[in-house]
């Protein structure tokens, strides 16, 4: 077997290092072995977006990269998107908009939207259906959840102008 | 997932001894195909070189003189290049429809080219816009045109110890416009079911070809540069007849299959139907005119 | 909009935040695959390459000495079942083929059946021990298509099954048979009607094999304990048939299996029947560890779901005014490896949106290759909506009348008898077409060429069965409500809220949870639309027991008699203007007899079932086939919204698979029978970037057989998009589609032909 590595992240704002082996995926490492079970896995193939996470502040899907390959990466969670008890703009309007039914789709939507909004903070519906295009969802037919979308970046416009 | 070993090099010679080592070795840049062919066992590889930390692989340079884009710069990148934007107008085109977000964050167009898949929607745009592959192993380099790269459904001409480099494009021409596009049952995160990838030059009227270079994806065993289809429109007049003439010589050479993504005789069909639409986008913006592609319209 | 006078409720009608939602949207909701137990072991199952094949030999000898895993099972680790048939909630089913389903016996029926699973330290060593089992497999002739394995000559790939002839009469023949069901209903005069008839217009559909799609993959984590005693911890839709099938397979009693339910990432009736359990509970059995085994997503499209392939004929009289005079309608739905299509609700719903004086409808459930098909959302009744609502579609195009005045000439309604035998009750077909008629986007114009307009409507039953729940009254005003209902869009607080309204406290006074097996009465499944309606009633009822034990308490308070207090507007009133709320009353808990838990059952109430009509506007790309839906709307009939949000994210979710239904699903196998499109990259389920907002209106047509008019909402707004984009796509491109889905491909062929016509 291939040797065990140690791969320092830095993971929501924390430092953490791990072991593992090199055919391990970002995703499994993330969810097996530091227990952060938010980031969902739902087709292993980078089809579906349930396990988008932000490396280095970009949206990627962790089942795509190898946790080797994260070695000295910032990554980024849906553990790591509310501020304590205080839910971001994003969570606040999935929430208020009820833009999730089952909701295992709601961690990869809500990172990939928090990676939307730090690059465009007023997007068009057009511009937000074309981004979020990499994330399936099944239950919602996506209305409330583009409107969640729309509605966070107001949100997020208004908090910025406080 | 197979059992493999992992190294990241820092500098090319360490990558291309490791390329040539005992073991098979695969080099992984964005692994979006790769990590996924070593799980459903596609792929068997004993080693992976991870080659996104060599300079050499991440350059991305655009001078008078052409552009020089490493095999390891991410879509993301070339999407965000500025001056890609203004001057290889086909291959932002390409990057931006190759898989959603998340995939171009990490898929190289590098990547793309030596995945060598039929489909490939960056190939066709690399052919159109004149690039030639660098390669490198530990004897030296050289230097094949894209056209020459793919040698049949996911091979090429890379031999083992070999490493793609960087693809090298020639300045952009005068009055020069480029577009690609692809037919896709949805509107996005689908396999091109025909692409096509068109880069041309107009005289000073804005009327006139005067240099052409068309390529179609997903319709043979690799991706084809058309030199007929192109040919036909080289000195003429851009108008329908023009169109009509350069169509008939791009279905022509189209040899798709049947499958599930489309008829043989539904994809020559979309081989006129693209290249016209990618013509007219091209011309435009050899014009200076604004197109905007709308994927999966 | 409101049909009728409604009471005013409190709680009723309006939205708030879901009980679950902050877990969901942090990432702290547990899912099925998100449990860790110590010692956990990590199972793979190893799936058949052939489509048909009898298992000669396997050996897993070579597996099992691999280091890290630690045990291997083949269906010789499933107790045998004999003969027999087992009522499983929704229906009796056949407990050998569900047994030869979890684990291949002697023939493997489909790519992907399940031949044999390994627990090991992790996963990668249970996938690379899967590949040193050796199976030796004598490959059989495939069949995969339904009328192909309806003729005598076809591959037999079940010995067991002779054809159930509906009505009683004996089987044609003993010889064993694809056939595994005849339904026939009838009418009135259906020669009769037809000679009555002016225009009578006969056409024959297709439609592909699609899958739920649900984003979560199956999951199953099982402990068996060395006291014989079977914890389960999974994603299902119905914990208690879950339990139930894990005993049944695994021949133990049901009081020894917990099913523990984890968060379910959406289920569409594909997470009913079991797959993991039997062998995650044979793989900890012998390994006397935990044992979690999670489907991949090739395997979720190879070895589970899906809905099946249809071959769908339907004759159409109608007289030169509009009225139907009879119809005539031919279905044979696959199977897939096992007995059990839908096309019992298939036959049912074919003709179910009209008012037919003469009828005839023949149905047949015929076994192919493919996976043993399964619920999904109006099982059955999609694929005789794509079929009976373009026929009339096309009906209206020849005669000029409008298509929705030609529903509501025709319409069902109150007292109108279905031709499978029931009649109506009050139902709201006819308004759900008023709803579009009246809509701004039925009455706008369209807005370019190459665009059209289409409806269709849909029906589906709504089932009743049974639901328990637990509703205790904290001290400080608060009232915990346990169910075993799985919350798959909503449903905590859909139920939650029908408990709040009737003590007259808020929705977030409720604390909702659902619980497992041996914590909560018996519920059947989240499923058939049955949810909010039943366990609905049971909350109302434990609701109702509340306010009977609170009336007893004020009673004592206040010493009086407790005939002269009442429950009212979320307090007690008694004599000289006696008033507590619900709230001070609580406090008053520990000094009058401690707690108060109230209890409710449903098991009786039946619903009426529910209609929807939908307007769709496309544009066709000419020279391409592609179509883009423009625009969308459901207008459904839904009783009484209790969460209109959730309300209407069902119409929009089912409106939008019925899309992806329309135009790009479908199993697209080669001729040995293997999926080649077996990932979300090729099995195309819509993206965002493909469809429009989803505009809804919600009808409001109270059920009567509800407290507060409940109507399911879920299963309905599948049925009408495939015939509604399909009639729209005529009026675009002039060419009527007959297969789903509505490819690019296929419809480019149409207009080929349509051109070649002139």
């Amino acid at each position: 077997m291939a040797k065990k590595r140690v791969v320092s992240i830095k993971l929501n704002g924390d430092p953490v290092e791990f072991l593992c082996e090199p055919r391990q995926t970002l995703l499994e490492v993330l969810r097996d072995t530091l227990d952060m079970t938010g980031t969902k896995e739902g087709c292993s193939n980078g089809n579906c977006g349930a396990c988008t996470v932000l490396m280095d502040g970009r949206p990627v899907t962790s089942c795509l990269v190898l946790a080797v390959e994260a070695e000295g990466a910032e990554v980024r969670t849906v553990e790591g998107v509310a501020c304590g008890s205080h839910l971001a703009p994003v969570q606040q309007a999935f929430l208020e908009g009820a833009a999730l039914q089952c909701g295992i789709c709601t961690p990869g939507f809500i990172m990939q939207t928090e990676a939307l909004l730090a690059e465009n903070p007023s997007p068009t519906e057009e511009q937000v259906r074309f981004y979020l295009a990499g994330n399936l969802c099944r239950c919602t037919g996506y209305d409330k959840i583009v409107r969640a979308v729309m509605c966070a970046a107001d949100k997020r416009r208004a908090a910025m102008d406080d | 997932m197979r059992d493999f070993d992992y190294a990241v090099p820092s500098t090319l010679t360490d990558a291309l001894a490791l390329m040539a080592g005992a073991s098979v070795a695969r080099p992984l840049a964005g692994g979006t195909d790769l990590i996924d062919h070593v799980r459903t066992g596609r792929l068997a590889p004993d080693l992976l070189v991870d080659i996104k930390k060599l300079p050499e692989l991440n350059r991305l340079e655009a001078s008078p003189s052409g552009l020089r884009l490493g095999a390891s710069v991410p879509c993301w990148k070339v999407i965000a290049s500025t001056e890609i934007s203004r001057d290889y107008t086909a291959l932002v085109d390409s990057c931006r429809i190759i898989g959603g977000i998340q995939i171009q964050n990490r898929a190289s167009v590098g990547g793309n080219l030596c995945n060598s898949g039929p489909a490939a929607d960056s190939i066709p745009s690399l052919i159109a816009l004149g690039a030639q592959c660098v390669i490198a192993s530990k004897d030296g380099t050289r230097e094949v045109p894209v056209e020459a790269f793919c040698t049949g459904p996911g091979k090429n001409v890379l031999q083992p110890g070999e490493l793609l480099v960087e693809l090298k494009f020639p300045a952009r021409a005068v009055r020069s416009g480029s577009h690609y596009r692809r037919f896709i049952p949805r509107n996005e995160m689908d396999i091109a079911v025909v692409g096509v990838g068109a880069s041309v030059t107009l005289d000073e009227s804005g009327q006139r070809i005067t240099d052409a270079r068309i390529a179609l994806g997903a319709v043979g065993p690799t991706p084809l540069l058309a030199t007929d289809a192109a040919q036909a429109l080289i000195g003429q007049a851009f108008d329908e007849v023009a169109i009509a003439k350069s169509v008939a010589a791009a279905k022509a050479i189209a040899t798709p299959i049947s499958d599930m993504r489309g008829t043989a005789e539904y994809r020559v069909h979309l081989v006129g139907v693209l290249l016209a639409r990618v013509l007219k986008a091209a011309v435009a913006r050899a014009r200076g005119e604004t197109f905007t592609y709308q994927p999966g319209h | 909009m409101s049909t009728n006078g409604k009471p005013k409720y409190k709680v009723i009608g309006t939205r708030p935040i879901r009980h679950d939602g902050v877990d969901k949207v942090t990432g702290r909701a547990k899912y099925g695959a998100d449990i860790r137990l110590s010692g956990l072991l990590h199972g793979i199952v190893l799936r058949s390459p052939h489509a048909h094949a009898r298992i000669v030999r396997i050996d897993t000898s070579r597996a099992e000495a691999l280091a890290g895993v630690r045990a291997v099972v083949t269906a010789a680790d499933i107790p045998p079942q004999g003969d027999r048939m087992v009522e499983l909630g929704e229906g009796a089913v056949n407990m050998r083929h569900l047994s030869a389903n979890v684990l291949a016996h002697d023939k493997v029926l489909y790519k992907g059946h399940a031949v044999a699973a390994v627990a090991a330290d992790n996963v990668h060593i249970a996938e690379e021990a899967c590949k040193l089992i050796d199976v030796e497999y004598e490959v059989l002739e495939p069949v995969l298509d339904v009328l192909k394995a309806m003729l005598p000559d076809a591959p037999v790939l079940n010995d067991d099954v002779r054809t159930d002839v509906m009505g009683g009469s004996p089987a044609a023949s003993d010889r064993p048979t694809n056939v595994a069901r005849q339904i026939i209903f009838t009418k009135g005069d259906v020669q009769a009607g037809f000679a009555a008839a002016d225009v009578v217009l006969e056409r024959e559909f297709r439609t592909g094999t699609v899958h739920q799609g649900y984003i979560e993959p199956h999951n199953a984590t099982a402990m068996w304990n060395a006291n014989g005693k079977v914890t389960v911890w999974m994603s299902t839709q119905g914990i208690f048939t879950a339990r139930q099938q894990t005993a049944e397979l695994m021949r133990i009693p049901v009081a020894d299996v917990k099913v523990v339910p984890m968060e379910i990432g959406g289920g569409f009736g594909g997470k009913i029947s079991v797959y993991l359990p039997p062998v995650a509970a044979a793989l900890s059995k012998k390994t006397g560890r935990p044992v979690k085994v999670i489907m991949d997503r090739s395997a979720v499209f190879e070895a589970t779901g899906p809905t099946p392939a249809s071959y769908i004929k339907i004759k159409l009289g109608v007289t030169r005014d509009g009225m139907i005079t009879a119809g005539d309608a031919y279905l044979a739905y696959e199977a897939g490896a096992f007995p059990g299509s839908p096309i019992g609700p298939g036959c049912m719903c074919v003709f179910s949106c009209y008012d037919f004086p003469n009828a005839r409808v023949e149905g047949y459930d015929v076994c192919v290759n493919k996976p043993r098909s399964n619920a999904y959302r109006a099982p059955g009744s999609t694929n005789a909506a794509f079929a009976i609502e373009t026929v009339v579609d096309e009906v209206c195009q020849q005669l000029g009348i409008d298509p929705a005045d030609f529903r509501l000439k025709n319409g069902a309604k109150e007292g109108v008898r279905r031709v499978d035998g029931p009649v109506y009750s009050r139902i709201g077909m006819l308004e759900t077409v008023e709803a579009i008629k009246a809509s701004e986007h039925y009455q706008s114009k369209l807005a370019g060429p190459n665009q059209g307009r289409g409806i269709a409507s849909g029906y589906w039953f709504n089932i009743g069965l049974k639901s328990a729940v637990t509703a205790t009254v904290g001290y400080d005003g608060s009232v915990t409500l346990i169910e075993g209902s799985t919350d798959i869009g909503g449903s905590r607080t859909s139920i939650a809220m029908q408990l709040a309204e009737t003590l007259g406290i808020t929705a977030e006074q409720v604390t909702p949870s659902v619980v497992d097996t041996d914590s909560v009465g018996y519920t059947d499944v989240t499923g058939g639309s049955r949810v909010t309606f039943a366990t609905g009633i049971a909350a109302i009822e434990a609701a109702r027991d509340i306010q009977r034990q609170l009336v007893i308490r004020a009673a004592e308070l206040w010493e009086v008699d407790p005939s002269t207090v009442t429950y009212v507007d979320g307090g007690v009133s008694g004599p000289d203007g006696k008033r507590m709320t619900f709230e001070e009353l609580a406090h008053k808990l520990p000094e009058t007899g401690g707690p108060v838990i109230g209890n409710g059952t449903s098991g009786k109430a039946t619903q009426a079932g529910a209609f929807g009509t939908h307007c769709v506007d496309v544009e066709v790309d000419p020279e391409t086939g592609k179509v883009q839906v423009l625009r969308y709307t459901v207008a459904q009939d839904v009783g009484t919204a209790i969460h209109p949000s959730y309300v209407e994210g069902q119409l929009q979710g089912g409106a939008v698979q019925g899309i992806g239904w329309a135009l790009n699903e479908e199993y697209w196998y080669d001729d040995k029978g293997s999926m080649r499109n077996a990932t979300y990259l090729d099995y195309r389920i819509p993206t965002c970037y493909d469809v429009p907002m989803i505009d809804t209106i919600l009808v409001e047509v109270p059920d009567p057989q509800h407290p507060y008019g409940v109507r399911g909402v879920g299963e309905v707004p599948i049925c009408p998009p495939p015939a509604a984009i399909a009639n729209a796509i005529a009026a675009a491109a002039g060419v009527r589609m007959k297969q789903l889905p509505m490819s690019p491909p296929r419809i480019m062929s149409a207009i080929w032909e349509r051109d070649a016509a002139k």
